[in-house]
């Protein structure tokens, strides 16, 4: 069956949590694992996180766009800003890369995003924007495809 | 959901202990609490205590790096204990778990630093 959500909230810190619980309710009716919910819930608190941060640099008054599509276990989010866009994508998505180390940045949200999903596509403008696309397959579903 | 932050003073060490959530929003109570802690109290180590953490993300290394950083020029040590499976995972990820000692329990960490 197919499925789909949208949800928009302004770019304020305590909307990672409600952003990422918000998106963990909605896949729980594909029946996840523990882990899996785990990894969504970090993928979504990551993706949000970086709009917030470096997309918006942290001006409340930036929006933040989520919509997730699922379908027979198999689960794509995108994650948007309109904010100032990554110039060099190759550069960012290197593990420990950040151009925040002032903020205490680990420069580990990429590389998390890329280990927890199957797929990670990230399209960026300069001045336009970021959107993040995560794909996964649930491990339940991919029990019925062998 | 936020983030508690327990602090105890064990002679020269910290003992921080957290339940709830640390990301983003909650880093920035921890990183403020804990560097306030070192400084005023002439804290030498860090016991980071995970058992009660629901949820950790990438801003949660950041803040623990912050810490270890800021203890190592004190010459002082961090240990870190009773970290779940997906706060290991995240170690593992980005390697902080070669520069920092993991313990399993507070009682081991605290003994490991000589105050238990």
């Amino acid at each position: 069956m197919k499925n789909e959500m949208q949800l928009q909230f302004k770019a304020l810190s305590q909307n990672e949590s409600f952003a990422r619980v918000t998106v963990a309710s909605f896949i729980a009716q594909l029946d996840p694992t523990m882990d899996e919910l785990t990894e969504i819930k970090t993928v979504v608190s990551e993706a949000v996180t970086n709009a917030i941060i470096h997309g918006y640099d942290s001006n409340p008054d930036g929006i933040v766009y989520i919509s997730v599509k699922t379908e027979d276990g198999y689960i794509e989010i995108s994650i948007k800003d309109k904010g100032k866009g990554i110039g060099d994508v190759e550069e960012a998505r290197q593990p420990l890369f950040t151009t925040r180390p002032e903020l205490e940045r680990s420069g580990m949200g990429f590389t998390i995003m890329e280990n927890f999903m199957d797929e990670l596509e990230v399209n960026s403008a300069v001045g336009q924007g970021t959107e993040i696309r995560l794909r996964k397959h649930l491990a339940k579903s991919k029990m019925l495809c062998n | 959901m936020s983030l508690n932050i327990e602090l105890e003073i064990k002679r020269d060490v910290l003992c921080i202990r957290l339940s709830g959530e640390l990301d983003h929003h909650t880093a920035d109570a921890l990183r403020e609490q804990a560097s306030k802690a070192i400084v005023e109290n002439n804290i030498h180590h860090i016991v980071l205590n995970l058992e009660s953490l629901t949820f950790m993300d990438s801003s949660g290394l950041g803040v623990i790096l912050g810490r270890y950083k800021q203890i190592k020029q004190l010459h002082g040590e961090m240990v870190v204990c009773a970290i779940s499976p997906s706060v290991q995972r995240l170690f593992d990820m980005s390697g902080l778990f070669k520069i920092i000692r993991l313990e399993p329990t507070e009682q081991f960490a605290l003994e490991r630093l000589g105050v238990a």
